[in-house]
């Protein structure tokens, strides 16, 4: 395995591993020839690459105001930041506890805790809907980024747990013990001991919480009722409507939606690897 | 004295106020119109309602523009609650449901205004014989043509035009003579019309399995097999087409105008007459209405509003956005240039025909045009396609269940509460529960806030849902079926196991899909993990970063992007496939390529999750355990097998059992890419759901408790799955 191989094999394997990349980011350049071209049509060429270099789709989009003079891209954009950064840190704080209490007590209703949380990823999404939209009109949420962040969080946190709780086993329960011994109390020890260690599942607990809430767009687009209350996905999908479809518009917004996850991702990765696996090791 | 008249006037308007706010709102409350007009239409909109805040400052008013995609769910969804517009401008097609769900109001009175419009305007928006909305302007398809490909004469019918084709074709090979939409029934009913045919009876029941809406087909499918019209071609296709001059003409209607790259030269002009009939080629009539919610506070300013934008706004839309607006004196008001091209529209509007308003309607776009695409494509004869088409349409407007009495499942349930609540007692005595619980105080501490957000918020609304299931709605009413929802799906009682709308059949399509697509996953992810494992590989930071990119591409910009490589035509794919020197395939025409396109984008998105995850559990293995069996003369196959695989298994059964619940339920990826292409038949069961829900006339009861069979098929699956892994361990 660590010998070197052949300069024929590694060249074999790095052809391969570029074959596959060009595959994975032949869709990608693709819309990004669509967003730098001016016209708003599909563009049906087979050759990703731009022949013209012009930001106009993206000034469209960034410039649009609406009758009032709403700067609405700064709306749109802050919508999304707002509800992607509070649910985030919402589920975090809910997952992290919750999974703690799985991992480490052992109480009454524990198994069925877990199994009633993961059962929870089996609700088919798209006929919830209609329900919660009648939860969040009796409420008095609806149409409010608190409403959204909650559903958003809500759905993100069952996952979370089974992450988080995945990683909290493989930490040895040693260090409690010895902290306890210096009189540490729970939560104290929660704080100061067990997410310290965690931070790489707490990494990618929150990136999925993240892209949860920066991507929906279904029930975004049926709870908000308000032009600058939209998020960055529901405003991007009036681009491509039934009667007219502004490609052009659609990639420019598709490309500033996807690259602040994707520098995420980047910043992320070797977390990504370390704290994603962690706790499917373990189950 | 004045002044205590003055006072006393005060104190009598704010006694009505106040005596009034529990019936209304103050006036201060602005009316809220609903719209979903875009760039021209909506600035002539805008400024038409800044006109009438001039003249009413006392009613100000709220602009909303909706997704055209959303209006209709949201409008039906927030009226009934209170939440929806004052007025809210829509196309009348819908005004039958409407009105009889009581979403709109009836606009009595007025008597002397009506005879301002054109005619077949009000016609459009009456339901019942009570006008239910202000025609705003018309719409209708015409003959867009292209001036400088077509000299001479514009083909008066269609034996002049297909000798013009015949023409156009011999001098421009890639070009084409004519295009439109023509997958999409709503732009082939001019043909139907054309051929003397039609959609519903006398009764106002559609009847579609006629011989002249097959010849109307046959006749397109001529077209294209001549070479004359592309091949599937999508509306986006056609407005490109046509802006780079490669077709000569277009049928379409005044929203192509708004598409149209500057400097093209056209003109607008009447459908051609269909020779074989000598009959008129007849479009439907789509009637843009300013419709008064039946729940609005301010019923008499959200009238006022409507009629304003409907006559004083009439000349701004016409000057401004173009529009062909209804009112008939709007033309020749004095100060008014009308665009030449507004005049043609209107005049090749004149024999159009307003589509009809009734609900039954809705039920048969959807089989129509599926029908329409399958004998374009030549996969079936046009009669049978229609007959197939008719079968479906009466599947989806088939009666009601008949309601039943709940009061056995009401005795039912109490008695299993009651059981249940006896059986958790005397469990809680045995095992004594109670100090247990009491002495885990702390746990519950930190498990409560996920706990009870997750109760309300996703066991709820799960509840309601799955309480649906056994309910039928019709507009906006429900009735308690009991369990005829399930038994009609599980029974397949409506049509054979074999057809594409059965339940058994999409459910053997959904585990094929689900299965095909965690093996792709898994099998690229692990392959990709183990090459991008060797430590001599140098640019593997590189390819990593590389590979992680469709995770994190929102999968909905994914699925719209390979559908446009997936086009017959000018699909890059098939460009790829040409350039190689093989046939095109046309995709979504078959069973099988339809869902390898689907299998194809799902596998793009889903791999890097995988890769991720192998490559972390490769981080646990000891490169040692390997190296040993190397030299013990393993080859990499048995290596693989019998020591990597194992290794891995742990935690990658995880994250198949997640992997194949989210693939179960990828609604995304089937809706936008193949969208159930060829007839339904590559749906999967949540988006059949969704469209018993929501294009098979709002069937939520039937909807419902096709989530929940979704439901408890994966819990019998994740429990089978969580014996596997324990069992494993």
């Amino acid at each position: 395995m660590n010998r070197r191989p052949t300069w024929l094999v590694a060249i074999g394997w790095n052809l391969a591993l570029v074959a596959v990349c060009a595959v994975t980011l032949y869709p990608v350049l693709w819309v990004l020839k669509m967003a730098l071209t001016p016209s708003q049509a599909f563009d049906m060429s087979p050759i990703p690459f731009p022949s013209t270099f012009s930001l106009s789709n993206f000034q469209d989009l960034v410039t649009s105001t609406d009758m009032a003079g709403n700067w609405l891209f700064g709306h749109w954009l802050f919508n999304s930041v707002v509800v992607a950064v509070a649910t985030t840190l919402l589920s975090l704080a809910l997952a992290t506890t919750a999974a703690y209490a799985f991992s480490r007590f052992v109480f009454p209703g524990r198994r069925l805790g877990m199994t009633l949380f993961l059962v929870t990823q089996m609700f088919p999404g798209v006929v919830m809907a209609i329900p919660l939209y009648l939860l969040l009109d009796a409420m008095n949420l609806l149409d409010s980024m608190v409403g959204l962040t909650l559903v958003y969080a809500t759905t993100a946190i069952p996952f979370c747990v089974w992450m988080m709780k995945g990683y909290f086993d493989t930490i040895p329960k040693d260090l409690e013990e010895a902290a306890v011994m210096d009189g540490a109390g729970r939560w104290t020890m929660f704080f100061r001991i067990i997410l310290p260690l965690a931070r790489p599942a707490l990494v990618v607990t929150a990136l999925f919480s993240f892209m949860t809430a920066w991507n929906e767009f279904i029930l975004a687009a049926t709870f908000l009722g308000d032009e600058t209350s939209f998020t960055l996905p529901v405003a991007l999908q009036r681009y491509v409507g039934d009667y007219s479809t502004e490609w052009g518009h659609f990639a420019a917004g598709a490309i500033l939606v996807s690259a602040p996850v994707m520098a995420l991702f980047f910043a992320l990765q070797r977390h990504l690897i370390g704290g994603l696996t962690a706790g499917g090791v373990k189950g | 004295m004045k002044r205590w008249m003055t006072m006393g006037l005060v104190l009598v308007a704010l006694m009505g106020v106040s005596l009034e706010s529990n019936a209304a709102v103050p006036a201060s409350v602005p009316l809220r119109l609903w719209h979903s007009y875009r760039g021209a239409e909506r600035d002539a909109l805008e400024q038409v309602v800044v006109d009438f805040g001039r003249l009413h400052p006392e009613w100000p008013v709220e602009l909303l523009a909706v997704p055209y995609d959303a209006f209709a769910n949201k409008l039906t969804s927030a009226i009934p609650r209170g939440n929806g517009p004052d007025v809210f401008i829509a196309a009348h097609e819908r005004l039958g449901d409407w009105a009889e769900s009581g979403l709109v109001a009836p606009l009595s009175g007025d008597d002397g205004l009506w005879g301002a419009f054109f005619p077949a305007t009000v016609s459009a928006v009456t339901w019942k014989s009570t006008p239910h909305g202000y025609p705003l302007a018309f719409k209708s398809l015409a003959l867009f043509v292209r001036d400088d490909l077509i000299g001479g004469s514009v083909p008066a019918d269609t034996d002049a035009m297909v000798a013009t084709c015949r023409g156009f074709a011999k001098d421009r090979p890639g070009s084409f003579c004519i295009a439109w939409e023509a997958g999409s029934f709503y732009h082939h009913a001019p043909w139907l019309f054309g051929f003397g045919g039609g959609i519903l009876d006398d009764k106002g029941s559609p009847v579609l399995d006629r011989p002249e809406n097959a010849a109307s087909i046959a006749f397109v499918r001529d077209l294209t097999n001549e070479g004359f019209l592309p091949q599937e071609p999508t509306s986006a296709l056609v407005t490109q087409l046509f802006n780079e001059g490669r077709v000569a003409m277009v049928v379409n209607g005044p929203w192509f105008l708004g598409e149209l790259a500057q400097g093209v030269p056209y003109s607008v002009h009447p459908l051609p007459r269909v020779s074989a009939t000598g009959g008129a080629t007849t479009p439907f009539l789509t009637v843009d209405a300013a419709m008064v919610s039946a729940r609005s506070l301010q019923p008499e300013a959200a009238r006022a509003l409507a009629r304003f934008i409907a006559v004083q706004g009439a000349a701004t839309r016409l000057v401004d956005a173009k529009q062909v607006v209804a009112l008939e004196s709007a033309f020749d008001s004095p100060g008014v240039t009308v665009d030449p091209i507004v005049l043609q529209f209107r005049d090749a509007s004149a024999l159009a025909i307003p589509m009809p308003n009734v609900p039954v309607m809705r039920a048969v776009w959807e089989p129509a045009s599926q029908a329409l695409r399958s004998a374009l494509r030549g996969a079936t004869e046009p009669a049978d396609a229609l007959k197939a088409a008719s079968k479906r349409i009466s599947i989806a407007t088939r009666p009601r269940p008949a309601a039943a009495n709940p009061l056995p499942a009401m005795v039912g349930l109490v008695i299993v509460g009651i059981g249940a609540l006896i059986w958790a007692a005397r469990r809680f005595r045995r095992d004594d529960t109670w100090s247990r619980m009491r002495a885990s105080s702390h746990a519950y501490a930190f498990l409560a806030p996920a706990a009870i957000a997750t109760a309300v918020l996703v066991f709820v609304p799960f509840a309601v849902g799955t309480g649906v299931a056994f309910f039928s709605h019709y507009q906006g009413e429900f009735t308690y079926v009991g369990l005829s929802n399930f038994i009609n799906i599980l029974g397949s009682t409506d049509y054979a196991v074999t057809d594409p709308l059965s339940f058994w059949f999409t459910l053997a399509v959904t585990i094929m899909w689900t299965i095909v697509n965690v093996f792709l996953h898994v099998s690229i992810g692990v392959a990709l993990a183990l090459a991008l494992r060797r430590p001599w590989m140098k640019l593997r930071g590189v390819y990593r970063v590389l590979l992680i990119v469709p995770w994190a591409v929102p999968n909905y910009i994914t699925a719209l992007i390979w559908k446009g490589m997936f086009h017959k035509q000018f699909g890059a794919i098939n460009g790829l496939l040409q350039w190689v020197g093989l046939e095109p395939v046309s995709w979504f025409s078959h069973f099988w390529t339809s869902f390898a396109a689907n299998v194809a984008t799902n596998t793009w998105l889903g791999f890097p999750f995988m890769m991720v995850v192998t490559l972390g559990a490769l981080q646990s293995i000891p490169a040692e355990l390997e190296e040993a069996a190397e030299i013990d003369g393993a080859s990499a196959f048995q290596r693989f097998f019998s020591i990597t695989l194992p290794l891995l298994k742990p935690a990658l059964l995880p994250a198949v059992i997640l992997g194949g619940v989210w693939t179960f339920n990828m609604f995304n990826i089937i809706y936008l890419v193949s969208g159930g292409e060829p007839d339904g038949a590559t749906e999967i069961l949540i988006t059949e759901a969704y469209r018993w829900a929501f294009s098979r006339q709002e069937q939520y009861g039937y909807a419902a408790a096709y989530a929940t069979l979704i439901f408890l098929f994966l819990l019998a699956w994740s429990l089978a799955a969580g014996r596997l892994q324990r069992r494993t361990k």
